[in-house]
């Protein structure tokens, strides 16, 4: 869905009190007390996905395009009196634009919750192999 | 690679790079100038190294860079902090492998184990009689390891020279050093902490546009546009609900109006050091956290905890190289890697004995406009990237920082206080630029002497 620019129905996905959350140190624990790549509550993610289709986003002309492979998903912990579910993918991101291209190998953890026959995300978490570098601009969502 | 030496170039030549309201191309893209920066501009000014907080124990040492040179921060046995260049003295080899540790009492070479004090003096060398009768005593490689010219530890923020002799910290900094006090006073106990790694984030282009950027007031409402406009425009889709989303608070006020950063004011000291945010700024209008101003009133009593936290100033810029946010409590270290080529570190501190709160904030202040994820750092980038590629151009040669210029006669000597969209701050930065630049460079006819012996 990312990969073929469907954000919104990406943001449809996610329940209302999510967080998008990429830490900047490995193992992280803390997103409030330390500083991290990202941590987006709902309104920051529709900001997001609104500026990429804005008119005067200059650093989107012309426009980055992402690829993201993912592994077979393991799924963590299963509740099904709940239906809730977090599960692991470990993935290769790449993101490109003009002649830059770039690859990030991550783990992203997913919240998943049923709702009305639905899963949703309930939070999502992006752990960057190489979280300790210094990168340019990361402009999608890996 | 070899290490690049830089044309011979006379003071004149790098003062006819500066010419009033403009200054030439070749201050930013030139590999010559660059050169001559590190050389001179970074040897002879006072640089930011890091916070004391970052090394609180003896033997706590912390690697970085000043200009092109590695350098180590250490806690020395005395419990004085120490600037080390990070090179032993014996082979060059880099004493300090991680980016911070604890060294014990003392460092160790990895190569071939000669030790030093924590304050750079050699202790020992294994099989210290192949050096009998070899004239090694009279080496400077016996010295140990070379400290930097000189130190200071103002309020836990690290300075270092490196050159031996120059300008004090206090001629320096003069008023300036009040924005680091106001950061710091806002700790009820007046004290920082260093909170975390910092952000990393690499720009393809040259240190000074990042510099220069920090009291540009006129690219907010137009380069940010994509992101304070949208949150803007989706708040307002969504009725103006309060309270405000985080991110209206921090990332909407950048869609402010001319006048409301022409009102706030710059104000520019000697030695290119200057501030926007005299009156108000884009931090005026954050919400009060519970429990911050009873501890700040209990710690400084009302009138002066009021008169602290009253002081909104935006960014100040510590000339060369670091900008800081008093009231967000943030440090932006531009870390120059070549003509075109610049990292750019983002800390943030813990004001010691307020509400987490604060902190929190601070951090989300820092993923949200400082992070290589950042909408707001993408906005940023993509200009100055934009810039350093047009300005090969060979349209035009001069880049022009006229705003409000008040003509040749223009005088950085004083503190001053003007209209906040001045570019006065940006002409103060590159008149102290030529001035430490050019502070230990041959005149023209020094150099036409020596061709002539």
């Amino acid at each position: 869905m990312l990969d073929e620019g469907r954000y919104d129905e990406w943001i449809d996905l996610w329940l209302a009190d999510g967080h998008y959350w990429m830490p900047l140190d490995y193992k992280q624990t803390d997103p409030h007390l330390v500083t991290s790549f990202l941590y987006e509550d709902l309104f920051m993610l529709k900001l997001r996905v609104e500026r990429l289709n804005g008119a005067r986003t200059f650093s989107q002309k012309p426009k980055s395009r992402c690829h993201h492979v993912i592994q077979r998903p393991f799924i963590d912990r299963t509740d099904h009196e709940n239906g809730e579910y977090v599960t692991n993918t470990s993935m290769h991101y790449i993101e490109t634009r003009l002649d830059d291209q770039f690859l990030l190998a991550l783990t992203a953890t997913h919240e998943l919750k049923q709702v009305d026959g639905k899963l949703r995300i309930a939070n999502k978490r992006v752990d960057l192999l190489n979280c300790d570098a210094a990168f340019g601009n990361i402009q999608l969502l890996p | 690679m070899y290490k690049q030496q830089p044309r011979q170039m006379a003071a004149e030549d790098i003062e006819d790079l500066v010419q009033g309201y403009q200054v030439h191309r070749d201050v930013y893209i030139s590999r010559d100038v660059y050169e001559l920066e590190m050389r001179h501009l970074f040897t002879n000014s006072w640089v930011f190294v890091g916070h004391e907080s970052q090394t609180p124990n003896k033997g706590d040492y912390y690697a970085t860079q000043i200009g092109d040179q590695p350098v180590i921060q250490v806690r020395h046995s005395d419990g004085e902090v120490k600037v080390l260049h990070n090179r032993c003295p014996h082979k060059g080899v880099k004493i300090a492998i991680d980016r911070e540790g604890n060294t014990g009492k003392f460092f160790r070479c990895p190569y071939h184990a000669w030790s030093f004090k924590t304050d750079g003096c050699l202790l020992a060398i294994p099989l210290k009689k192949g050096y009998e009768n070899t004239g090694l005593d009279e080496t400077e490689n016996v010295k140990g390891i070379k400290p930097v010219g000189d130190v200071r530890n103002y309020r836990g923020f690290i300075f270092a020279r490196l050159a031996d002799e120059g300008i004090s910290f206090e001629d320096f900094f003069q008023g300036s050093l009040s924005s680091i006090d106001n950061m710091v006073d806002r700790s009820p106990e007046g004290r920082l902490e260093i909170a975390g790694p910092p952000l990393r984030y690499m720009h393809q282009c040259n240190w000074k546009m990042l510099v220069e950027n920090q009291t540009d007031t006129c690219h907010p409402m137009v380069a940010h546009e994509s992101s304070a406009g949208t949150a803007v425009k989706i708040w307002e889709s969504l009725g103006n609900p309060e309270p405000r989303p985080p991110a209206m608070e921090i990332i909407a006020p950048f869609m402010s109006p001319y006048e409301f950063f022409e009102d706030m004011g710059i104000r520019t000291w000697p030695n290119g050091h200057g501030h926007t945010g005299v009156h108000h700024s884009i931090h005026s209008d954050y919400s009060a956290v519970p429990g911050y101003f009873e501890a700040m009133c209990e710690a400084y009593g009302e009138d002066r905890a009021k008169a602290i936290m009253d002081e909104n100033r935006h960014n100040t810029v510590y000339f060369p190289s670091i900008m800081i946010k008093g009231p967000i409590q943030q440090l932006r270290n531009f870390i120059p890697l070549g003509p075109d080529k610049t990292l750019v570190e983002s800390y943030i501190y813990r004001l010691v004995g307020a509400p987490d709160h604060l902190l929190a904030r601070t951090a989300m202040y820092n993923r949200m406009i400082n992070a290589p994820t950042s909408i707001v750092g993408h906005d940023d980038l993509e200009m100055y990237e934009r810039a350093q590629e047009g300005l090969h151009s060979e349209g035009l040669e001069w880049v022009n920082v006229q705003r409000l210029y008040p003509g040749a006669e223009e005088d950085f000597s004083e503190e001053a206080v003007e209209n906040g969209t001045t570019e006065r701050q940006m002409r103060n930065q590159f008149h102290a630029w030529a001035k430490f630049m050019t502070a230990t460079m041959p005149r023209r006819t020094e150099l036409q002497g020596e061709a002539g012996q």
